[in-house]
């Protein structure tokens, strides 16, 4: 009975610094078979990944429970080496070619097949001729196997990125031992009709005998080409379930779940903020922020409204707050009451009383080797001429009030630390947001954007930051644009949550609506299955 | 104990400490072979005050984000000029001194700004492009002292064309600052208006990063991206540091001539950047972080080491030029040490 799986991964845990990812994961798959491994961001998708590939961060951080049987043989995977030995091989989101090469070099590289010359007889091995006819009809079968017509003599660099993808995929199938594939988020970079294409050859292998994994969360495609679908979420298997048994819209809800952390924002219910005036109105915004591009989104944002705005990652969703900043190159319309605001200026962004509280902590968010004080006060100080003793024409900083300032924000938001003075990167993540918010609202800021503010911080930090907010919504009526990647997180305190998808805005929702609505949104299927209805 | 000692060396940093031995052990040597003590500690006291200003230069440089001013001969040509032209102007004295500095100042700015352009274009690798300006431009002076139009005959050859190659300063102002309010402490000469000029300079940089363009500044070198986010122009504020260095290094020039008695040009100034990067580094800065307390103590270890070791070390070995060969590489073997720390002060 087992011997018919090509791999079975039994029982897998792992713990990464307590905090538990995996729990007993079951994964089986068939030979010929496309089994699709579903999953929102987190859900342990990659780390179970890393375990079948031997990665090294699984070992550095103690291993894991569980095994893995490839064949019906028990084995133990160390590296990523004897994963590809056993005839494992991977499909890269990010393309691993080399642009200089062509597709018959990158394919056979490191794996040439060689002839004997004089001097290789007479000196060492290393000197043979590579055979490049038959380097290049293994190459040309590979892609035929694949549907594609391109010349394998042609360069990588200058190939549409399909192709290269496709290039990627014949160079695994080329290791004649190849048992199991496994596709990660493959079509995330491609147009839909090369994703077609993909997915069609993806079919062809599957005919040939190959196994193969295809992580993604594109729901409308798993339908399309797997067999057995396979639902991660918050590291444990929730459903196995058998494609002609199920529906993207069942698959969407199973993939989000609820996970409402208690309600927090108890008022966000009965007040409704549909008559309140627009303060912050997004015309056709677009922001070239790598790997968070913004493609063209209106959105409308009302005084005195928590807005959440949720999505995958990759999707865009970091980039919006960003492109309000000024911090990336940003095009489109922004009007705040009405004026309009000039764009790629961070100053001007800050001057016109909007506060930033940056997703990138550590790397935006924070002077590390700076006091919490002048953490707090700098901003204000620069822009608002705040904290300043002017002795014309030289300026001291104002110790006193600086100090006076900071104490007052160290209780207020209940910062934990040994006082105003200390290095803020010896604070824990938590305090170290509570540091960021505070300098955000030292400006007294009409709007606060806040993105990922829960990120890396653990969860009783959470709940204060999060209740944060709310408090400041509530007491001080300050209108929050809340970005973030937890769904639960969004919605116990949002009023109104915009899902944002490739780019673009796909619909926004209530806390309360529906996980199915979430899922479909989160995945962008949405509008294509209503557009479905409506025809 | 050992918790203790750990903590102890963590805070001092390593390399101060071993660069501290080093020193007491020549100090303790000196004293052995009976140098002339009190002769060493005033050599020690000038040497400080001389170089001092160059190593405070070295701070507005790291702070901003440029890293250390490896082309900090850029500033010192500049207060060069600045001296040349006082000489030309027949000015002796205080009057001298100052019109020097004021001559060179806003040469330096300019100069300074250009420099900055130069180094917001090629950011992540202006410890390399730095050096190599410092070089070229010594090169590209040494044509220029030629074709110069001064015309005061204690500065031209005689005969030909062209500045000599050290300018005796003997009765223009030499020792200016050193003998101001000179005083002895038993057979120890204090140059105190030397060392009151230093500190004076490091109390303006003090008062300067404490500025709104000052905290500005540091902000922009400590995290270039939390600058942004804060509507910091992190451009400018690398121009301000790169002017405010080379500024101090055209001032640092003239100090330092004042008390050696000449300028020097074409060569000299080619090597002059390296000592003070190395003295700022041992004080315990790195290429991201500086303090005066850092320039303060890294002048005091690196100068009092070179002026010790020298006599410790032509007394041990008594032949000829080996002494000056061992002098540069103490100098040289101080510079590279320090220089293997420059991304990690702590």
């Amino acid at each position: 009975m087992t011997q018919e799986y090509t791999l079975q991964m039994k029982d897998i845990s792992k713990v990464f610094f307590n905090n538990k990812v995996l729990n007993s994961v079951n994964l089986n798959v068939k030979s010929g078979e496309i089994h699709a491994l579903l999953g929102e961001n987190g859900a342990g998708k990659s780390t179970l990944m890393n375990i079948l590939f031997g990665m090294p961060v699984i070992h550095s951080t103690g291993g894991f429970e569980g095994e893995v049987i490839i064949d019906g043989k028990r084995v133990d995977i160390k590296s990523p080496k004897e994963s590809l030995d056993l005839g494992i091989g991977m499909v890269h989101q990010e393309f691993m070619l080399i642009p200089g090469f062509s597709i018959t070099e990158n394919i056979k590289l490191n794996r040439e097949t060689t002839k004997n010359n004089l001097l290789s007889r007479v000196f060492s091995s290393k000197l043979k001729t590579l055979d490049t006819k038959s380097m290049n009809r293994d190459a040309r079968e590979c892609l035929d196997t694949l549907g594609m017509d391109v010349n394998e003599k042609s360069k990588i660099a200058g190939l549409p990125i399909g192709h290269m993808q496709f290039v990627e995929i014949a160079r695994e199938i080329d290791k004649r031992n190849i048992k199991l594939l496994v596709f990660d988020e493959p079509t995330a970079v491609l147009a839909e009709s090369e994703a077609d294409n993909l997915l069609n050859a993806m079919k062809t292998l599957a005919d040939t005998g190959i196994a193969i994994l295809f992580i993604t969360h594109r729901l409308d495609e798993v339908m399309q080409v797997a067999d057995n679908i396979t639902i991660l979420r918050d590291g444990e298997v929730v459903s196995l379930k058998q494609k002609e048994q199920t529906s993207v819209s069942e698959l969407a809800e199973l993939m989000v779940g609820r996970r409402i952390e208690g309600i927090m924002n108890s008022n966000k219910d009965e007040k409704s903020f549909d008559d309140k005036e627009i303060i912050l109105k997004i015309r056709n915004l677009r922001v070239s922020m790598r790997g968070e591009q913004v493609k063209g989104i209106n959105l409308d944002v009302r005084k005195g409204e928590i807005l959440g705005i949720g999505g995958l990652a990759g999707q865009g969703k970091i980039g919006i707050a960003n492109g309000i900043m000024g911090l990336y190159p940003t095009q489109g319309e922004i009007y705040l009451e009405d004026k309009k605001l000039e764009l790629n200026n961070p100053k001007e962004s800050i001057k016109n009383g909007i506060g930033f509280v940056s997703e990138d902590r550590k790397g935006i968010g924070l002077l590390l080797d700076s006091s919490i004080e002048l953490n707090i006060a700098m901003t204000a100080m620069q822009m608002q001429n705040k904290f300043i003793i002017k002795l014309l024409p030289f300026t001291q900083m104002n110790k006193g009030k600086i100090r006076k300032h900071a104490l007052k924000m160290i209780k207020d938001l209940d910062i934990r630390c040994r006082g105003p003075h200390q290095m803020t990167k010896r604070l824990s993540g938590g305090n170290q947001q509570k540091v960021c918010i505070a300098r955000a609202l030292t400006l007294n800021p009409d709007i606060l954007l806040v993105s990922e503010p829960t990120r890396g911080i653990d969860v009783g930090a959470k709940k204060l930051v999060l209740d944060l907010l709310v408090k400041l919504n509530n007491q001080l009526g300050m209108t929050i644009v809340m970005t973030s990647s937890e769904l639960g997180e969004l919605r116990s305190v949002c009023s109104r949550i915009a899902i944002i998808s490739e780019g673009k805005l796909e619909g926004i929702l209530m806390p309360t609506d529906s996980d199915v609505d979430f899922g479909l949104m989160m995945s962008g299927e949405y509008h294509k299955i209503n557009r479905g209805e409506a025809l | 104990m050992a918790e203790t000692i750990r903590k102890i060396t963590n805070s001092i940093g390593l390399p101060r400490i071993i660069i501290t031995l080093f020193f007491i052990l020549t100090c303790v040597m000196a004293v052995l072979l009976e140098l002339p003590i009190d002769m060493l500690t005033h050599q020690v006291l000038v040497r400080i005050g001389m170089n001092g200003v160059f190593v405070l230069a070295m701070v507005p440089a790291i702070l901003s984000g440029t890293g250390p001013n490896f082309g900090l001969s850029l500033g010192i040509i500049c207060g060069l000029i600045g001296g040349l032209m006082s000489i030309e102007l027949n000015l002796y004295d205080g009057w001298g001194f100052a019109a020097a500095i004021v001559i060179a100042i806003p040469i330096a700015v300019i100069v300074g700004w250009v420099y900055a352009q130069l180094l917001n274009r090629v950011k992540g690798s202006e410890m390399m492009i730095a050096t190599y300006t410092g070089f070229s431009i010594v090169f590209l002076m040494s044509i220029g002292w030629l074709i110069m139009p001064f015309k005061s005959p204690e500065m031209v050859w005689p005969i030909g064309k062209g500045l000599r190659v050290t300018i005796s300063l003997g009765e223009r102002f030499a020792d200016i600052l050193n003998e101001l309010w000179e005083f002895p402490i038993g057979k120890v000469k204090i140059p105190t208006g030397l060392l009151l000029f230093f500190f004076v300079c490091c109390i303006l940089v003090w008062l300067f990063l404490r500025s709104k363009t000052g905290l500005a500044l540091k902000a922009s070198g400590a995290n270039p991206k939390f600058s942004l986010a804060c509507g910091i122009n992190v451009d400018k504020n690398r121009i301000t540091g790169t002017i405010l260095s080379t500024v101090l290094g055209a001032v640092g020039i003239i100090v330092y001539a004042q008390s050696y008695g000449f300028f020097q040009l074409y060569q000299a100034p080619l090597m002059m950047a390296f000592p003070a990067v190395a003295a700022v580094l041992i004080g315990g800065a790195s290429a991201q972080k500086a303090k005066i307390s850092n320039v303060i103590l890294g002048v005091f270890l690196f100068q009092g080491l070179l002026t010790v070791s020298l006599p410790v070390a032509s007394s041990i070995i008594k032949e000829g030029n080996i002494s000056e060969s061992l002098r540069m590489i103490v100098q040289n073997g101080i510079i590279l040490y320090a220089l293997t720390k420059v991304n990690g002060g702590e």
